[in-house]
């Protein structure tokens, strides 16, 4: 392949396309992710996609934007960096500040409000399914049935900050392992 | 410019702590309905619908939402830069270890833990829109009869082979016209 400096607009207007048109994020993001930096652009290869994903979910934060800043260092640097990471965000500052401001104006229309008590109970259902796919996922080991219930317990009845949770979680899981040895 | 400073901090630590995705990041917006004034649960559970079924990563879409439900357009983007900048950092950061940081068995260790503790976050998180989405609209709060069956019918539909790999907005649209004819 022809090796072609990769300029920031590139970066910028590839991420954007990835974030307009993958919609959850995650892993959904993989098919937009190989067309634009793998098909298209030759940034990467299939492997080293799935790689940044394995490298997401041991890192905090959003899956997208890590994938993005990835590329974008690759490509150029720092300024790349920013410039994936931007593109990636943009679409969706776009498009909910305009349903944010729609919703302002029509929140009040009982139409509106009745969706809205049917839309709560779809996201109850969506969040409960995810749970349930997460527990068969994260929650094996005795350890994991324990910190999962814990954490659960820590905020349903404690009001503990999530922070302190995930804190103590990471010490757990270290000193589990130093235990075990 | 207080609840800038603010928003930039919550969301930020939001950033650094929630593991695993967008989802992961509903625990924290949760905590925040308790400290600030800025959005109630109630209207959570409206952006993290609207986050569901828009495109773009949840975690950015529920920031951009929240950020601006709490200090308009300013709030908006003050909330999706804090929530973006410590993944963009820590990337940076590792650079091209990457590979030497995916296997250091410290990191490792550290993940055995976190991603167990980070679905019981979540299914916290879930439990309080539960909560929310099944208690009618009177000041009792009271189980809503017609939110239970419909709750039962999409947990039923979304497992069920054929409409499992269905789009959640798909399960949004149907729960929104049920919502209006039945008048929930």
């Amino acid at each position: 392949m022809e090796s072609k400096k990769t300029s920031c607009k590139d970066l910028f207007s590839a991420f954007f396309r990835i974030g307009l048109f993958t919609f959850g994020g995650g892993y959904a993001m993989l098919p937009m992710l190989e067309r634009e930096c793998v098909e298209k652009q030759g940034w990467t290869d299939r492997e080293e996609l799935l790689d940044y994903f394995a490298i997401g979910q041991c890192t905090p934060g959003v899956i997208a934007v890590n994938t993005a800043t990835f590329v974008g260092t690759k490509e150029r640097g720092v300024i790349g960096a920013a410039a994936a990471t931007a593109g990636v965000v943009c679409p969706s500052l776009i498009i909910i500040l305009i349903i944010a401001m729609l919703l302002e104006n029509f929140a009040h229309i009982p139409a509106v409000q009745h969706a809205f008590g049917g839309i709560r109970v779809a996201v109850a259902a969506l969040i409960a399914n995810a749970v349930i796919k997460l527990i068969g996922k994260n929650v094996k080991s005795p350890l994991a049935i324990v910190l999962c219930i814990a954490a659960f317990a820590a905020i349903t009845f404690l009001s503990l900050s999530p922070v302190l949770v995930v804190l103590v979680a990471a010490i757990a899981g270290i000193s589990a392992k130093a235990v075990a040895k | 410019m207080m609840t800038l400073l603010n928003l930039f901090i919550e969301f930020f630590k939001t950033g650094l702590f929630a593991v695993g995705g967008g989802l992961a990041t509903i625990p924290f917006l949760t905590a925040m309905t308790e400290k600030y004034d800025w959005f109630t649960r109630r209207q959570l559970t409206d952006m993290i619908a609207v986050a569901e079924s828009t495109p773009g990563p949840i975690g950015v879409n529920t920031a951009t939402f929240a950020g601006f439900r709490a200090a308009g357009i300013h709030g908006a983007v003050t909330a999706t830069f804090g929530l973006v900048l410590p993944s963009f950092l820590i990337i940076l950061a590792i650079g091209r270890a990457l590979q030497k940081y995916k296997s250091n068995p410290l990191v490792q260790n550290a993940f055995s833990g976190l991603r167990p503790a980070s679905t019981g976050l979540i299914a916290a998180a879930g439990w309080s829109v539960l909560k929310t989405a099944l208690s009618g609209t009177d000041i009792m709060g009271t189980i809503s009869l017609p939110a239970v069956i419909l709750f039962a019918v999409i947990m039923f539909l979304s497992n069920t082979k054929k409409l499992k790999s269905l789009h959640p907005a798909a399960f949004i649209g149907l729960a929104a016209v049920v919502g209006i004819v039945v008048g929930m």
